[in-house]
């Protein structure tokens, strides 16, 4: 039987990454962001990779550190706005950078993984992005066509996992990780809670194994970007 | 006197309809949420995956896994459903959200818009808003009429990179209010002043044409 489960990040990603491969990174700002295996990615020493995910990290964490040491050479994202060496690098033109909207980029991870090769969208008709593209009309509507999205290598984040690479995803840190999961030639996942095969709820498992072909228990910091609360009122 | 930020936000809470699904942008749309009107049922959508968006935590119930689209912690309600962006953006694009509140730098007559991008400046990214004013069903906008410099931010042609074309409903600024016919060929009108702004006032700080509709 294959094992899938990994002891740690680093020996996860053993034999996984080469010089200017493409890696998808999930994650939606620092939520749900597959912590270890960034850090892991960076002790690889890998050089000259294309990173495929919604955000850039922050300073000093998330993919902020892969900037740091300078081992990203492109970045596909839709907003980055929450990093300063990423703003420095990409103004020295020391990094190249494709925005795609927001919905374009889930749509293209989704369209990559499951085998097709292009839709048409709405999305962007007329703006910069839909510049150099194909558009084709339907019912009297104008639709760009974008391409799907394959990586060499995703690195995804769930809460709970089994041995089988079965993947259960928690609130709002689930965003880009399920088509994510899908749309690497290889995917490793890091989870919260590992569990024997069995454990899970077939009926509730988001991301089914087949997908995931090495998967790691990891510990979390879960940083938070903007912590805002809201006072208790006085009784 | 124009309205305050407060006021935009409770001007553009008259749009909303009991049962609607919104999406709200960054900044003032945000503040929407504070005057849903009583007796309203309206679901908040957060386009990373989330629809039924509660109010901030209390410190004790912070929860990182839980966050809206300005990566602000927020908590979930009875209703809440999670899903994957794609999901996310399918609601979006397929047209099942009721109605967009957003922020503009640039918006004309015509309702193209413009909100992502000033070329020399370090670019952030247009994140999720090519795909809401594309796709949900009704876009409303609020922001103020004219620029920091005073020039007029309703045009006959926007000047910087547009988020999208023939796509905005309504515009909701600090001076009045206008209607925008963005698929057919009625010109834009103006249906509302805030108080004390005139007609003429509002003519002078607008380079876009529109007509005098206020009732």
């Amino acid at each position: 039987m294959v094992n899938k489960v990994y002891t740690d990040a680093r020996s996860a990603l053993n034999g996984m990454t080469f010089d200017g491969m493409i890696v998808m990174s999930g994650g939606f700002g620092l939520c749900g962001i597959p912590e270890n295996l960034i850090i892991a990615l960076r002790d690889s020493g890998v050089k000259d990779i294309t990173v495929i995910s919604n955000n850039a990290g922050v300073d000093g964490w998330g993919l902020g550190l892969l900037l740091e040491t300078k081992q990203i050479k492109k970045m596909v994202s839709s907003y980055v706005g929450e990093n300063k060496e990423f703003a420095r690098q990409f103004l020295a033109g020391e990094l190249e950078l494709e925005f795609n909207p927001q919905g374009t980029l889930a749509e293209r991870c989704r369209a990559g993984g499951a085998g097709i090769a292009g839709f048409y969208t709405k999305t962007g008709v007329g703006t910069l992005v839909a510049e150099g593209k194909p558009t084709k009309e339907f019912d009297g509507e104008t639709y760009v066509m974008e391409t799907g999205l394959v990586a060499d290598l995703s690195i995804v984040k769930a809460w709970k996992g089994d041995r089988e690479g079965n993947l259960i995803f928690r609130k709002t840190a689930r965003n880009f990780n399920p088509m994510m999961a899908t749309a690497g030639k290889k995917c490793v996942a890091e989870v919260e809670i590992l569990v024997e095969t069995g454990e899970l709820d077939p009926d509730q498992i988001h991301t089914p194994g087949i997908y995931v072909d090495r998967i790691v228990k990891g510990d979390f910091e879960k940083r938070i970007e903007q912590r805002t609360v809201r006072q208790r009122e006085k009784t | 006197m124009p309205w305050s930020r407060d006021q935009l936000a409770q001007r553009a809470a008259k749009e909303l309809r009991d049962g609607f699904y919104v999406n709200l942008g960054i900044g003032i749309p945000t503040l929407v949420a504070n005057y849903i009107p009583q007796g309203m049922e309206v679901t908040l959508q957060s386009e990373n995956g989330m629809l039924g968006m509660g109010p901030f935590p209390y410190e004790d119930e912070v929860d990182a896994d839980l966050i809206n689209a300005g990566k602000q912690t927020i908590t979930a309600l009875k209703k809440t459903s999670y899903f994957s962006s794609a999901d996310s953006f399918a609601m979006i694009r397929g047209g099942h959200i009721d109605l967009s509140i957003l922020g503009a730098m640039e918006v004309t007559d015509r309702g193209d818009l413009a909100n992502w991008m000033v070329p020399g400046k370090m670019v952030k990214g247009m994140g999720g808003a090519m795909d809401l004013v594309a796709g949900v069903k009704r876009v409303v906008v609020v922001m103020e009429h004219t620029a920091k410099d005073g020039s007029p931010k309703l045009l006959k042609t926007c000047t910087l990179p547009l988020t999208g074309v023939n796509v905005v409903d309504l515009v909701i600024t600090d001076l009045g209010v206008f209607e925008i016919d963005k698929h057919g060929s009625q010109p834009m009108k103006l249906i509302e002043l805030a108080d004390g702004v005139s007609a003429d006032e509002i003519k002078s700080k607008t380079e876009a044409e529109f007509v005098n509709a206020v009732a």
